[in-house]
């Protein structure tokens, strides 16, 4: 009896939302437009052409004093090109160590200003009475904002490669190749995460200042204080009460799975992986025992894509996560502020 | 007849508790330029962002151009220019590349766009500047760049939300000559302002809102019969028998209203051109003729006029109960 009344209601509920869901045209009409304006602005501005000074300077710095230590041993290393990316020597960290640093900064600075900086400008209502849907709009400053990301990451690795075959001699095999641009891609969508996390605050709040610290707060964050959280939650969590070699192991896992909700851990374990074949497990060895993992041959590509793929569809999901938060949030903000 | 332009139904909008439009019955049809005044927050702006479906109503129904803008609105936005109340742009670009960008929007043929531009930005006397910086725009030529944009989708139907607000006396007046040009094109369009007399020149019909609602409607002359009970206002300079005068005036027909103002100046209102009449009449009381006047009542007369009678009334009530 129960289930007679309550049918037909549910069933005019799910009419109603249909009827109110239901827009007619392609949610993606002058996406590309959308794209196109932002791209231009981006690859134009002040700001971009400082943050891509630096990283090519980095990349230029880097990469100079890596190929001074390679060229003695061009002979026994099969991944010389990959060295490129992960060799370090004092005072310079290794190029990898400076992406991961000035990648969320260019994120940030692509992203922290796209909504609330056309509601300041006042373009805001003047673009929506455009035949577009808010979804294009948000969607087109993602996508520029992460095609300029790919478009100076790619540059960087061109330029990487071009001064390895310069000043090694030697070309790049095929495996490596195939390594660096996997690399290329997780730099990206780790940029991507920073990118829609910008935007989400940059929707969050009004002030373009405000989105940009509060990003800049959330990087603080997982660069220095996710660590020490996740080692605090471990012990908390799974404590060690009779000195087992298990509690040990447990409580190490809980500590590197906790580590992994932050995506320079995600991004730093894809890069290990990719870029040092010799790495055969992420395991509780990660990464602070990163040397003691090598134990002779190189992995193939194909394995070591296998062992960061949970990490590598982790960056590109919260990227997506991230962005169906700013999409549902700048569906719901009024017009006017 | 054919239907409306706008056409709305019991149009409501809640902010929370607060009713910003309610229950508001609108149309508008082609070829009319409508006025939609009244002073700020009485809901002009939240009409306007409902009619483009920049908004949600919360109830009732709206309808331009024949579609619903919250089911339809990529139809209806590329058929409706909207000019918001303070126009921005992108200050760095161009005024040329600030239109591209629109007209890309508006998925215009990549080979139109500039001419489409170009047509534009003449129509509005700012072809000079098409490749400067819009930051270095004034405001009047900021509002113009606002209605060469809308001029781009080549709309049927124009919404401007306070297009003279800020604008200094000649800029106003610019644009208002835009505003009658563009009428002559048969474009209808919808203006809103809260300066009463600036619009009053522009509009064949208005609607006066107060705290959400569409108080009174209709041609400025419907609106200055109905409420002050006359569209004329006549001035008469007279010496004489200041009651002898009166008098007489007073046996005028089609009289609404007369009053003196000092001893030598007459006011009266009335439905029709009263002059050779009341001339006679003043003639007639053995009064000396100096001057006599008429005007068209201005809508900031009827407003206040209006809003008097109704709060007289709101007062009454109280005392009555
Ligand atoms: N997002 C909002 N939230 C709450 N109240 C609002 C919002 N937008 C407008 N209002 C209120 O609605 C009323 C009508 O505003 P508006 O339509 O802008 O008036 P007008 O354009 O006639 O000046 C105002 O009192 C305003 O405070
Ligand atoms: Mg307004």
């Amino acid at each position: 009896m129960t289930q007679a009344v309550s049918q037909p209601q549910v069933k005019r509920q799910a009419q109603g939302v249909a009827a109110r869901r239901v827009r007619e045209g392609s949610p993606w009409t002058g996406m590309w437009a959308v794209v196109a304006k932002e791209m231009a602005d981006h690859l134009s501005s002040v700001r971009m052409a400082i943050l891509e000074a630096l990283i090519v300077l980095t990349a230029i710095g880097t990469m100079y004093v890596a190929t001074q230590d390679i060229q003695q041993r061009i002979s026994r290393d099969e991944f010389l090109y990959l060295r490129l990316f992960t060799n370090a020597r004092d005072p310079l960290p290794a190029f990898i160590g400076l992406l991961a640093f000035f990648i969320p900064l260019v994120a940030i600075a692509l992203g922290f200003d796209s909504v609330n900086g056309e509601f300041n400008r006042r373009t805001m209502p003047r673009i929506l009475a455009q035949p577009i849907y808010r979804d294009a709009l948000l969607l087109g400053k993602f996508l520029a904002g992460l095609f300029t990301l790919a478009l100076v990451c790619t540059a960087v690795w061109l330029l990487i490669f071009g001064m390895g075959v310069l000043r090694l001699g030697v070309a790049p095999g095929g495996e490596e190749v195939g390594r660096a641009l996997l690399f290329l891609l997780a730099t990206i969508f780790f940029g991507g995460i920073w990118l829609a996390l910008a935007m989400v605050f940059s929707i969050l709040f009004r002030q373009p200042a405000t989105a940009a610290l509060a990003s800049i707060a959330a990087w603080l964050f997982f660069i220095v204080f996710w660590g020490m959280i996740a080692g605090l939650l471990a012990q908390a969590l799974s404590p060690i009460r009779f000195g087992f070699a298990e509690e040990y192991i447990a409580q190490a896992n809980l500590q590197l799975a906790l580590g992994r909700f932050s995506p320079n851990t995600l991004y730093a374990e894809t890069m290990v992986a990719l870029l040092r074949p010799e790495i055969r497990s992420l395991g509780i060895l990660m990464p602070s025992q990163m040397e003691g993992a090598i134990l002779g041959a190189p992995l193939p590509l194909s394995e070591s894509l296998v062992l960061i793929w949970p990490q590598l569809t982790g960056l590109i999901a919260g990227t997506i996560v991230l962005f169906a938060l700013a999409y549902v949030l700048f569906q719901r903000q009024e017009i006017r502020p | 007849m054919s239907a409306p332009i706008i056409q709305t139904h019991e149009l409501t909008k809640k902010y929370g508790n607060f009713t910003a439009v309610d229950r508001l019955n609108l149309s508008v049809h082609a070829g009319e330029v409508f006025g939609l005044l009244g002073p700020n927050g009485a809901g002009k702006t939240t009409t306007i962002l409902m009619l483009l479906g920049l908004t949600e109503p919360t109830s009732g129904s709206v309808h331009v151009l024949g579609l619903d803008p919250s089911r339809q609105p990529l139809k209806v936005k590329s058929r409706v220019g909207y000019m918001p109340d303070q126009v921005g742009f992108y200050d760095e670009l161009t005024a040329y590349e600030n239109l591209a960008y629109i007209a890309r929007l508006n998925s215009i043929a990549g080979d139109q766009i500039k001419k489409r531009i170009d047509e534009a930005l003449a129509r509005v006397g700012l072809e000079q500047v098409a490749r400067k910086r819009v930051g270095t725009f004034s405001r009047g030529m900021r509002q113009r760049l606002g209605v060469a944009e809308v001029l781009i989708k080549q709309p049927q139907l124009i919404i401007m939300d306070e297009p003279t607000s800020g604008l200094d006396p000649e800029a106003s007046h610019e644009l208002l000559d835009m505003i009658r040009s563009l009428k002559e094109e048969g474009i209808t369009l919808l203006l809103s302002s809260h300066l009463l007399h600036q619009v009053q020149a522009v509009c064949d019909r208005v609607g006066l809102f107060s705290h959400g609602k569409m108080v009174l409607e209709g041609a400025v002359d419907e609106l200055a019969q109905q409420v002050l009970g006359g569209a004329y206002r006549i001035q008469i300079s007279a010496d004489g028998a200041q009651s002898e005068i009166l008098k007489a005036l007073k046996n005028v027909p089609g009289l609404a209203h007369i009053r003196a103002v000092n001893s030598r100046l007459y006011e009266m209102e009335a439905a029709r051109d009263l002059r050779p009449e009341a001339a006679q009449a003043v003639l007639s009381a053995g009064g000396r003729l100096y001057k006599l006047d008429v005007q068209a009542q201005s809508l900031d007369d009827i407003y206040t006029a209006y809003f008097k009678e109704v709060e007289h009334d709101a007062s009454r009530v109280p005392t009555a109960s």
